[in-house]
């Protein structure tokens, strides 16, 4: 964005300190929009006539470095692009890279519709959400315009996930389009010799496009060429060689693009960025070394500038590094990633049901947490104050304590004979070296619990109920 | 194009344009018109081509004032979105990084017999003058891979434990077989026994051990300790007196053990100390700076570990504060440009890479644990290849040659195989 300053955003909003974004003052919302945490129409004044230039004025200054585009329609539609930095610590990444997995309409109808439903159904459960996987990939292989149309119409009654529209033939684009033409898929792609075609095709469907061309000049040719055509809504793939120095080449590129985006405003080329890992399999045939070949270079991409890739495999040892390397850079560094301390319930509790300790790490509580849901435990689970670090190293560092282990429950009013018939409490197995000190400040019966709380169901079985003493 | 045009010049441009449609138009007076601020007609520009197009809209527009029927003429339709017969020409450049003008420093492990060591080569890191296999100048060494060695049989998980079954109480067999069969550019021996809480090995027997490693291989090696900070420096200090100019890396000086005494060892004996913090950058050029200026340690002699953290498990804070510390060296932070080594093999924490299925019945089956753990480590390295970091500290055969193959592609080490990428869309794979 052009601004960098609340005072600069503030020129341009009602200054009449009316409350309604949810901000006290005027100033306030603007350093949020500095921040990118709310949005100009979260101020309904502005959004009136009288200040219609001013909103302008102010949304285009506003508008992310990268052009955001969207893919799809409903809750399942993604935004991709949407950058302001190069690197994460100086704000944030947004709009996370978009996962698109392939289909092909020569593939036999049980298997077609399976591969959607895996990919449609596929969840990884992380710090209190799901990470799950964003697209599907339709590839004519047929070179046959109907059978493609038909493949993508299955496609889309089968999953509301949104659809990547994969040949270079703009006859096929064409029937597939006909058939998704209120699902606003993205077509992939124009080339320098179906550009022509393919543009008409974005303008009469109104839909999103991709441009592929390994060579930069033509790539930003492409790009020119069609914003003069009116046509904003496109997504640059500069091509993925799989290997080698070409493989080097395409990093190059992608940093080109996204510095001369970002860092020297070239609108020309400032748009989403497409990574296709799917070409590790025109190198490698033998499946686990492809999958994991595909991986690395969709980490590669995920970190360095990828905003949408196409991905092959269905190997959870492929999708999971994958989901979870996107969190890592997406992640938002300003939030901290603690939760609020205090002795919380986990199903129904009752007088009979353990009572565990843990930190009020995000990632260390809500792992915890579902660990103990998922596997129907009632219990009461603390989150002790430690700054937002883990067990072990909150342990070595003195952030983890007998005494803010009892202040935990003494500030939660949670008192033991009131509350259960053991009088017992469940440290972390990480958290053993306590045991004495916790036994002593509080008075309680101490037990050792297992290092991994994967392994707490296991534990109950042998350990819960304690043994009278 | 801004051009000011005279009407009265107007019709000798007019029988250049073949446009019969607005022939007999008849424009007199003075009036200066300026062609380039109004907008194309599109039907016009795609009949016509970009340029003439422009005029003959003006000639349009004057006729309309001039009252002429120029719509009905040309029929004109509702405006369509302009249409190329061709695509504009254009050439793509970016610049360089201005601000990267300090290199990393160079640090070399290992010392061959001119150098008073008896390695049969050494390694060189550091050196970069940009981020990692950017454009903006290449990276002058590779990254490099040390092989974790224990000198007791530790807990692994099962897929790496398979790899060491036949060496796991051999430290010099174990060291061998990670140099000849599975590739480590170096090899890192643990002295985990001495910690008082596990066997409270003496620092002289583990000295033993670390002859018997030096002798076993002639690849440089790093010395750890068990991470028990007090007895650490005594183990340390003894081991670098039997290795005695062999330069290896004395893993790890800290701020919560007595650092000194390691700084101390590493100069009488010659040898490279490990700068370890944990994910905490002033906290890193703290340390730094007091080897540099408290304990008089050159510079050549630092490598720093900023601390590893698995994927999944903080690695976005190990990411970004290697990256930030990278930025910042090449800025200029003269307490921050030093090779960075990672403790790879941390990823094996993350139960991803270990255990048999998922302890979440809502999760998508994790499929078989075997593939999953390799992977967890390359990755986790990968990643920190990205942010800056030089040398990688690994245990998995399999983890290694993935990251030595994609971190020497990146460097530009490996030849392409010729492969038709435009294919993808129709492969059969
Ligand atoms: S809603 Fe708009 S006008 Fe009202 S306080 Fe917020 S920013 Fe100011």
């Amino acid at each position: 964005m052009k601004l960098n300053s609340p005072l600069q955003v503030y020129k341009y909003l009602p200054q009449i300190n009316c409350a309604e974004c949810g901000d006290a003052t005027c100033m306030a919302f603007a350093a949020h929009l500095i921040d990118r945490s709310k949005k100009l129409d979260d101020c309904p004044p502005i959004l009136k006539d009288e200040y219609k230039k001013k909103y302008l004025e102010l949304q285009a200054l506003l508008a992310p470095e990268i052009r955001e585009i969207t893919i799809g329609t409903g809750e399942h539609a993604k935004r991709i692009g949407g950058d302001d930095v190069l690197y994460r610590h100086q704000l944030t990444f947004f709009d996370p890279t978009a996962f698109a997995y392939d289909v092909w309409d020569t593939m036999p109808e049980a298997e077609f519709l399976e591969r959607i439903n895996r990919i449609a159904n596929f969840r990884k459960f992380y710090v209190g959400k799901f990470l799950k996987v964003d697209m599907v990939a339709v590839r004519c292989v047929s070179g046959d315009p109907l059978k493609f149309a038909g493949a993508v119409k299955k496609a889309s009654e089968t999953t509301k996930l949104p659809l990547i529209l994969c040949s270079f033939d703009p006859a096929a684009l064409k029937s597939a389009l006909e058939v998704v033409r209120d699902k606003n898929p993205l077509l992939y792609a124009a080339t320098e010799k179906n550009w022509g075609e393919v543009a008409e095709l974005a303008l009469n469907y109104k839909v999103p496009v991709v441009l592929f061309s390994p060579d930069l000049d033509k790539l930003k040719s492409l790009a020119l060429s069609f914003r003069e055509m009116g046509i904003k809504d496109l997504v640059l793939d500069p091509g993925t060689y799989p290997q080698g120095k070409k493989l080097k080449e395409t990093f190059e590129k992608f940093i080109m693009l996204r510095r001369a985006g970002i860092k020297e405003g070239q609108k020309d080329i400032a748009y989403p960025i497409m990574a296709v890992p799917l070409n590790a399999w025109l190198v490698y045939k033998d499946a686990v070394t492809a999958s994991y070949w595909e991986t690395v270079l969709s980490s590669v991409f995920t970190v360095r500038y990828g905003d949408i890739m196409i991905l092959h495999s269905l190997e959870p040892y492929a999708m999971l590094p994958e989901v979870h390397i996107r969190d890592t850079i997406y992640t938002d560094p300003r939030t901290p990633v603690k939760v609020a301390p205090g002795v919380n319930e986990v199903g129904s509790p009752t007088k009979d049901s353990p009572v565990i300790v843990t930190t009020n790490f995000a990632l260390t509580y809500y792992t915890v947490e579902s660990d103990l849901s998922s596997n129907k435990i009632n219990c009461y689970l603390a989150a002790v104050d430690t700054d937002g670090i883990g067990v072990e190293a909150a342990v070595a560092g003195g952030q983890l304590t007998a005494a803010k282990i009892n202040d935990t429950f003494q500030k939660a009013n949670f008192d033991f004979k009131d509350k259960t018939s053991h009088g017992t409490l469940i440290l972390p197995g990480l958290a053993a070296r306590l045991q004495g000190d916790v036994e002593d400040v509080t008075g309680l019966r101490v037990m050792i619990g297992p290092p991994d709380s994967g392994r707490i169901p296991g534990w109950m079985e042998k350990s819960w109920p304690p043994k009278p003493k | 194009m801004t051009k000011k045009i005279k009407l009265s010049e107007l019709g000798n441009l007019f029988g250049g344009l073949d446009v019969q449609a607005l022939e007999g138009v008849k424009i007199e007076g003075d009036v200066e018109i300026d062609l380039g601020q109004m907008g194309m007609n599109p039907q016009m520009a795609y009949a016509l081509g970009h340029e003439t197009a422009q005029l003959a809209l003006h000639l349009m527009n004057i006729s309309r004032i001039l009252g002429y029927p120029v719509d009905q003429m040309l029929g004109a339709s509702p405006a369509k979105p302009a249409r190329l017969t061709k695509l504009i020409e254009s050439k793509f450049s970016v610049g360089k990084i201005e601000e990267w003008k300090t290199p990393i420093q160079e640090v070399v492990l290992g010392a061959t017999s001119s150098d008073g060591g008896t390695r049969k080569s050494t390694i060189t890191l550091g050196g970069e003058t940009a981020l990692p296999y950017y454009f903006d100048s290449p990276m002058p060494h590779r990254n490099h891979i040390t092989m974790d060695v224990f000198d007791m049989p530790i807990n692994m998980a099962k897929a790496v434990k398979s790899n060491y079954e036949d060496v796991i109480n051999s430290p010099a067999e174990w060291a061998k077989k990670v140099v000849r069969d599975f590739g480590a550019d170096m090899v890192t021996i643990h002295l985990i026994s001495t910690d008082p809480n596990i066997k409270d090995t003496s620092p002289a027997e583990a000295a033993k051990t670390v002859e018997e490693v030096l002798q076993a291989v002639d690849v440089p090696i790093v010395i750890g300790g068990s991470g028990n900070p007090e007895k650490d420096p005594a183990v340390l200090e003894k081991a670098a007196e039997v290795a005695e100019g062999e330069r290896c890396l004395l893993a790890s000086a800290s701020l919560n053990l007595d650092y000194a005494r390691i700084a101390e060892a590493a100069k009488k004996y010659n040898h490279v100390v490990l700068s370890w913090t944990q994910l905490e950058i002033n906290a890193q050029k703290e340390l730094n700076r007091k080897l540099m200026k408290q304990c008089n340690v050159a510079r050549e002699n630092i490598l720093m570990d900023p601390t590893t953290a698995a994927l999944g498990y903080g690695l976005d804070y190990a990411y970004t504060n290697m990256e930030r510390m990278r930025l910042a060296g090449l800025s200029g932070d003269a307490e921050l440009n030093f090779p960075m080594s990672s403790g790879t093999t941390n990823a094996w924490g993350a139960r991803e890479a270990w255990m048999v299925s998922s302890p979440l019945k809502e999760d998508s089956d994790w499929g078989p644990r075997e593939y999953r753990g390799p992977i967890w480590e390359i990755i986790t390295g990968l990643t920190l290849s990205l942010a800056g970091n030089d040398l990688f500290m690994m245990m998995h055969p399999t983890a290694v040659q993935v990251l030595k193959e994609i971190t020497q592609t990146l460097y530009g080490g490996k030849e392409s195989e010729p492969v038709n990428i435009d294919n993808w869309v129709g492969a059969v794979l």
